[in-house]
């Protein structure tokens, strides 16, 4: 027997001027285990709240509804309360008899009433079933792991280690300091890259709490928020960076030339080099694949002439393995390949370069060592893989208009007598500082012309390069003659982030870039627990930026590391151990899992850690073993059935399943903008509408519905993406057991919202309404066999 | 002297047409000049093809009056150049299309003497009678 209490609020009039409390009470009265019921004014008052935790204590309640606004309004205050009074805060149901009866049925205060009583009768039935369930808590460390070295991944590691954290930071390159090392200058302020990044890419190995893996991949990563299981293999690099004195002997003596990366290749290196000049760590390198052999031992020379004795032949990868409680992705990114866009002819006419190539040209050229003559005619090509969609990247890459500016800027500078052209499409000077910049370039005599390229001939005689182009301003054809094009290359999700993404199950936007949580108020956060983003990995942007976004990557990972624990909301899927047979159904419910949480060992187990409560989960097991704590399958049974009790034989009743994220904050605002939709739909709560089974749509036809309305973040602001899918499977199932029992298929509706779709909502609900009012109630026989 | 341009509801209709016609979404066109600079016939052209665009983008019903839509080859080079994948051929063809359906002939097959007639190939025929046409 349970022992119930309900409560049922004025709203200082707000409900009770159309709803009539006193029935609404009376009939609770007469509900079954409801051992006491009480109206009052104002329920979320302290002398409300007062009320209920005396009521708790004196009348040994264990259940407590309260008919009011809305869940998603006083919820979490109402859960306090209960709390306070040492009962489980999922011991509280509300019945919103505010948002979804009192405002939006103003008109129709006797069908408001009644469907107050349907609410309270179904808050009463799922009270009846809940379970006592606690927050669970976890222990979390405070160990992180930084996935890639560049700017991003500096930054974050210096804040955490700064903050005594203990930080792995992973770098796949023989040197961190990333894209930004290879810069010459910075747009806007036009400083060093290499002398702004040098002092910070040192004080990676200064700082005590960070241990630093360059030369190292990532072989695997297993577990979840606090218990991160990591895999590295560290490549050899067969020189001991304490014993080298960088000498350079080494080099002097090694036969094998190969271009150097560093310098995109204008220049050559060694097979034992250091990887530049500011290099960290700050040690030789012997490229294995470049030398002649190691094994067995074709060429010894450098370790002849080492005189410290730094080299050794005979050293194998590493594997190494450690645990951390979060991890911050800063994979990066990767130029645009420009072979890719034919028609402006890089790698095949030697005047056509990238802008990373003249990064590295101006570099040398400012040192007094010039790798080419550029010329004196210039042209720049903006947009060179980025808005383009015969390439594949709709997106702007947003740093070639002001990196392209800086260039043209650079070379202009040193040769006034030069002539610089920026064939453009739109330039976007955005950021702080960014307009002046570009207005100083055109002050410096730097012609800026509206009009995307649209080829490049190369005259093969001279080299010299004829552009194609439309000055869509003036709209005439410009074909002109330039010494040298520069590309300005957008930017591209690299391999490693694809390798990470996969291995770590991250979600990618349209643009391949990984996603964030929430595009406004998560934007350094994944889906992932305890996982963040960093730079340019989540999308193109500039040094600032990333900047900013690694010390709020840091801030984020500080956050949940500094707790020691951290609490799990206890609506997560749980399995019902006496009916799983998974050598029945082949484990169907992995598959059903996309984050996956289940594994089976003997039955079905849930990884509570990882679990986000979404759900979909459950359609996937045939044996009904796979529950959701908070949303079990006989609460919503329940529930649909309580608020179809009263129903009478030729009266209409549908059902809407609302997600707690968009629909039935939706529905809310509904109501409180007053605006009225059809009195004949019944609001059920879920986390998600992956959660409600083919199983539960027909018993929900079967206990009275006339139709179903399925109302679902759209995808890209849900919290569980992966649920429209199952939706979709779920809902086709459905209609076709509809279609052989000869019910209509329209009867289920389903519709992806966001939450200012007022009307939206509106028109849905009232086209569900209209279509059943003409179909009529499903007859009884068909409802009947329809399960 | 500058012409005023002046914006209408009817400019609206001119566009929907043409957009239906050609199944292109005109308004995505940003302007940015690649399919001008791309066209082998743009030398001969009054106006360019980014502008021939940009006249339907504003429903500029005149631009049925230029040449630019009569000596466009059908060749795709700015289809397959187009950075926001719109198939400018198809506009011109729409553009062709709707003062095609005007029905004014400008070569009357009667008025072409037999010699003439005996040597021409039927598919110049047919092509005068589209190029020539409106």
């Amino acid at each position: 027997m349970k022992r119930i209490g309900v409560y049922v609020c004025h709203c200082g009039g707000n409900i009770s001027e159309v709803v009539d409390v006193k029935e609404v009470a009376s009939f609770a009265e007469k509900l079954p285990d409801v051992v006491m019921v009480k109206d009052y004014t104002t329920m979320c008052s302290e002398v409300g709240q007062k009320m209920v935790a005396d009521d708790i204590k004196e009348h040994k309640l264990d259940r407590v509804v309260i008919a009011a606004c809305s869940p998603q309004f006083q919820g979490v205050t109402f859960m306090r309360t209960v709390e306070n009074a040492d009962l489980s805060p999922y011991v509280l149901e509300m019945a919103n008899i505010r948002e979804q009866c009192a405002w939006p049925h103003y008109d129709f205060p006797k069908d408001a009433t009644k469907k107050a009583k349907d609410l309270t009768n179904m808050a009463v039935a799922k009270a009846r079933l809940d379970e006592s369930l606690k927050k669970i808590m976890m222990p979390i460390g405070k160990r992180v792991l930084i996935i890639g070295g560049g700017i991003a991944g500096i930054q974050a590691s210096l804040d955490l280690g700064d903050a005594g954290f203990e930080v792995y930071l992973v770098e796949k390159e023989p040197s961190i300091g990333g894209k930004m090392k290879q810069l010459s200058r910075t747009f806007p302020t036009e400083d060093c890259a290499s002398c702004i990044l040098s002092p910070k890419m040192a004080d990676v190995p200064m700082n005590p709490n960070i241990h630093l893996y360059t030369y190292t991949e990532i072989k695997n990563i297993e577990g979840f928020l606090g218990n991160y299981e990591v895999t590295i293999e560290k490549k050899p690099t067969y020189v001991d960076p304490a014993k080298c004195t960088c000498c350079d002997k080494c080099v002097d003596v090694c036969p094998v030339v190969v271009p150097n990366e560093h310098d995109q290749g204008l220049t050559s290196r060694r097979a034992i080099y250091l990887p530049n000049s500011i290099a960290v760590p700050h040690s030789y390198v012997l490229d294995d694949e470049a030398c002649l052999g190691l094994f067995p031992l074709a060429c010894s020379k450098c370790r002849d002439v080492c005189e410290p004795g730094a080299i050794d032949y005979d050293l194998y990868p590493e594997e190494k393995k450690f645990t951390v409680d979060t991890i911050i992705v800063s994979t990066g990114y990767e130029i645009f390949d420009a072979t890719q866009k034919a028609v402006y002819g890089f790698g095949k006419y030697e005047n056509v370069i990238t802008a990373l190539d003249l990064e590295r040209m101006i570099v040398y050229a400012a040192e007094g060592n010039p790798l080419k003559n550029l010329g004196e005619r210039i042209a720049f090509i903006q947009c060179v893989g980025s808005r383009d969609e015969q390439v594949g990247n709709e997106y702007c890459s947003r740093i070639c208009c002001m990196y392209a500016t800086k260039l043209a800027s650079l070379l202009k500078h040193p040769h006034p007598e030069r002539d610089i052209y920026v064939f453009y499409t739109d330039l976007r000077a955005y950021g702080k500082g960014f307009e002046e910049y570009y207005k100083r370039a055109q002050n410096s005599g730097i012609k800026f012309i509206r009009g995307r390229v649209a080829e490049v001939f190369e005259d093969s005689r001279t080299k010299k390069l004829t552009l194609k182009v439309e000055d869509t301003l003036t709209r005439q054809i410009i074909e002109s003659e330039f010494d040298t094009v520069v590309l300005s290359v957008g930017l591209r999700p690299n391999g490693g982030t694809e390798k990470i993404a996969d291995m770590l199950k991250l979600a990618k936007s349209p643009d391949g870039f990984l996603q964030e949580a929430h595009p406004k108020f998560r934007p350094v956060d994944t889906l992932k627990d305890g996982i963040f983003l960093a730079g340019a990995v989540q999308g193109p942007k500039d040094i600032p930026d990333t900047v900013a976004q690694a010390s709020a990557a840091s801030a984020r990972a500080t956050r949940l590391m500094n707790q020691g624990e951290y609490a799990l909301d206890p609506v997560m899927a749980f399995v019902h151990e006496d009916r799983c047979d998974p050598a029945k159904c082949g484990s169907a419910c992995i598959e059903g899992c996309p984050l996956g949480a289940i594994s089976v060992n003997g039955v079905a187990k849930l990884n509570e850690a990882v679990c986000k409560g979404c759900g979909s989960c459950i359609a996937s097991c045939p044996a009904d073993a796979l529950d959701l704590h908070v949303y079990t399958n006989a609460q919503l049974l329940s529930e649909v059935e309580s608020v179809m009790q009263d129903k009478k034989k030729d009266e209409t009743r549908f059902l809407i399943f609302a997600d707690d994220t968009t629909a039935y904050r939706l529905s809310d605002n509904v109501g409180t903008a007053k605006m009225s939709y059809s009195v004949n739909s019944r609001i059920v709560r879920v986390p998600s509408c992956g959660r409600i089974t083919p199983k539960l749509m027909l018993q929900s036809f079967k206990a009275g519905a006339d139709g179903i309305l399925f109302g679902e973040s759209e995808e890209k602001s849900s919290p569980f993406p992966h649920v429209i899918s199952t939706i979709n499977s779920n809902i086709a199932k459905v209609k076709e057991t509809l279609k052989q029992k000869k019910v209509e298929e329209e009867r289920i509706r389903f519709v992806q919202f966001v939450t200012v779709m007022l009307v939206g909502f509106v028109n849905n609900v009232n086209d569900l309404a209209d279509f059943i009012k003409k179909a009529g109630p499903i007859p009884d026989k068909e409802r009947k066999a329809l399960i | 002297m500058r012409e005023k341009v002046v914006i209408t509801s009817k400019n609206v209709e001119f566009l929907d047409k043409v957009s239906e016609m050609s199944g292109q979404p005109i308004t995505r066109c940003d302007q940015c000049g690649v399919c001008s600079g791309s066209c082998p016939m743009v030398d001969e052209m009054d106006i360019t093809p980014s502008q021939m665009m940009r006249k339907v983008q504003l429903g500029q019903e005149e631009v049925l009056g230029t040449r630019a839509m009569w000596l466009c080859a059908s060749c795709f080079t700015c289809t397959v150049r187009c950075p926001r994948g719109l198939d400018l051929s198809k506009v011109a063809e729409a553009l062709r299309q709707i003062t095609l359906r005007k029905a004014v002939d400008h070569i009357d097959i009667r008025k072409i003497p037999d010699h003439e007639m005996k040597k021409l190939p039927q598919i110049a025929l047919i092509s005068s009678f589209r190029k020539f046409t409106g």
